[in-house]
């Protein structure tokens, strides 16, 4: 245990500041960052879609085949590991994916492949929670709105979707998070993220525990911002409590 | 002359049909049936308290009158336009009971044929007028405001927005001039100075006042009352009924299920007894307090009225 801190300030220096070495880091971060706000911009979209599919009245066909297939959609997003979902998506489904490359993004070729996966992957997650906070909200709201005439789509946006999310937004916040540390294991399908940059750096450096730790820091400070932006949300939101 | 006629006419027709028209309205909850077949007019003008022991349906009934809650069958009118129309049961009922004839000296294929036939034409219809009515449900509520046990204000508007909401988004009045209603109703129940905060801050009085002059921004033609002072505090059930009592003089027709004997009969027109699904009294509140025939009305009035 004391040989792995012997010179930790030497250590650091070698693996965050010579020979720039911090400007790795900062690719790692950087594709980890677009991974995870792309994905949880798609999450987002699909979790409200798949909510409000689930959540409708049943009355036509349409929205009963619909309603099954977002069923089918979770269950199997939920019921198999993510980098699995990663290894499916980058050898088969996605493949074509890797030969695009737009937005100059070009040496990770794979980071399509990566946001959608990770996005469609968390888009079950984050419906499941919509639909559980749509289904704690009091159904005299929908009622009341109803009751003024107003549609069901129409009371569903106005009405209900508001208070819905704010009452997701802990549950949410904890999906980001979540989402933000699973993006680590992009690495195994050769995209450059935080992670994997523990490797370069270790085989630059041959120091294998202390870029470790400094990724760890990274993850770290990455939450910790997440979580003054909840805080920010929440408290914003809680204005109608006062 | 001839014109004077036909105004006399038309201004009679207008008293003489009903506002709203319930024809043996039946309820199902599962088997449970919580409606044995409702019938009442409501013209305008009416202010018809309903009353009755827990369970009876009358909350039921009143929710069926707006179809928040789907009524197994019956016919509901509103002005004279359909809200709800399933007979077919009946009838599905007699052809049912002619088949199981089948094979004794009654059975007669022809009249069979015929009960079939005759259920699956009006089968047929009432899908069509039901997939009508679903296009047009929406106007209907416009009309027939309601308001809740629960106020269930909106908790993520202002009271100036809870208000508005409806009229604006529904596109009958512009921002303003719904601000500008809002802003009158308000004024009239005096909470003007509270247009601009959250329903959290108010007291329940507060809130049902606010909760029937959101309903009435939509400038209803009946007003549904679902217990609208059985979750408040005794003390805001005064100001409740007195506004209530305000839009009964102003000729609001009303329908109000409630545990308010007082306003009962002070206010209303006509009050109605509703027990085990059916309606068990109707008559005018003198008569229906002071001199009730129904055993079972005796029974609860001596309970509650004590």
């Amino acid at each position: 245990m004391n040989s792995l801190f012997d010179n930790f300030g030497e250590k650091l220096y070698e693996c965050f500041i010579e020979h720039d070495m911090w400007r790795l880091y900062l690719t790692g971060l950087r594709n980890t960052v677009i991974i995870a706000i792309g994905a949880c911009l798609i999450g987002l979209i699909i979790g409200i879609i798949v909510a409000c599919i689930r959540i409708a009245p049943k009355k036509n066909p349409i929205i009963k085949i619909l309603d099954g297939i977002c069923r089918f959609y979770i269950t199997i997003i939920r019921g198999t590991p993510v980098v699995l979902q990663l290894f499916i998506s980058y050898f088969g489904f996605l493949m074509f994916l890797r030969y695009v490359d737009f937005f100059g993004i070009k040496q990770t070729d794979a980071i399509f492949v990566a946001i959608i996966t990770f996005g469609v992957n968390s888009g079950a997650y984050m419906a499941e929670i919509m639909r559980g906070s749509i289904n704690a909200i009091d159904q005299g709201q929908m009622e009341a709105g109803r009751s003024l005439g107003l549609s069901w789509a129409k009371t569903f946006v106005k009405i209900i979707l508001p208070q819905t999310l704010k009452s997701a937004i802990p549950t949410m916040f904890n999906e980001f998070i979540t989402l933000i540390k699973e993006t680590s294991v992009a690495g195994y399908v050769g995209i450059l993220d935080l992670t994997k940059i523990q490797s370069y750096v270790t085989f630059q450096t041959t120091e294998l525990f202390t870029p470790l730790l400094i990724i760890a820091a990274i993850y770290l400070t990455l939450v910790l911002i997440l979580q003054q932006i909840q805080k920010f949300i929440e408290r914003r939101l809680a204005r109608s409590e006062r | 002359m001839n014109d004077n006629m036909a105004k006399n006419e038309t201004e009679f027709c207008a008293e003489t049909s009903p506002i709203l028209s319930v024809k043996n309205l039946h309820k199902y909850f599962g088997k449970l049936e919580v409606l044995k077949g409702i019938d009442i007019d409501i013209q305008k003008g009416d202010v018809v308290a309903v009353i009755g022991p827990s369970g009876c349906g009358k909350s039921t009934f009143l929710r069926c009158l707006n179809r928040l809650e789907e009524p197994t069958s019956g016919r509901i009118e509103f002005k004279g336009e359909t809200v709800f129309k399933k007979e077919r049961n009946e009838w599905k009922k007699e052809w049912k009971t002619l088949l199981t004839k089948k094979g004794t000296t009654e059975y007669d294929e022809n009249a069979v044929k015929e009960a079939e036939l005759s259920y699956k034409e009006l089968r047929k219809k009432e899908k069509a007028t039901e997939k009508y009515v679903q296009k047009h449900i929406n106007q209907h509520r416009q009309k027939i405001g309601m308001v809740f046990q629960q106020f269930n204000l909106f908790p993520h508007l202002t009271i100036l927005q809870n208000i508005t909401l409806a009229p604006v988004q529904l596109k009958l009045k512009t921002k303003e001039e719904a601000e500008k209603i809002a802003m009158e109703l308000l004024k009239r129940i005096g909470l003007e100075d509270k247009a601009n905060v959250y329903p959290s801050t108010l007291s329940g009085g507060q809130k049902q006042r606010i909760a029937i002059i959101r309903a009435l921004a939509m400038e209803p033609d009946v007003m549904l009352f679902d217990e609208p002072t059985s979750a408040l505090d005794p003390e805001m059930v005064g100001e409740v009924l007195n506004l209530m009592t305000e839009l009964a003089n102003e000729g609001m027709t009303m329908v109000v299920v409630t545990h308010e004997m007082g306003f009962a009969k002070e206010v209303a027109n006509r009050v109605i007894f509703i027990d085990n699904g059916v309606i068990k009294e109707e008559n005018s509140p003198k008569e229906f307090f002071e001199n009730p025939k129904d055993e079972r009305l005796k029974d609860f009035l001596s309970k509650v009225l004590m």
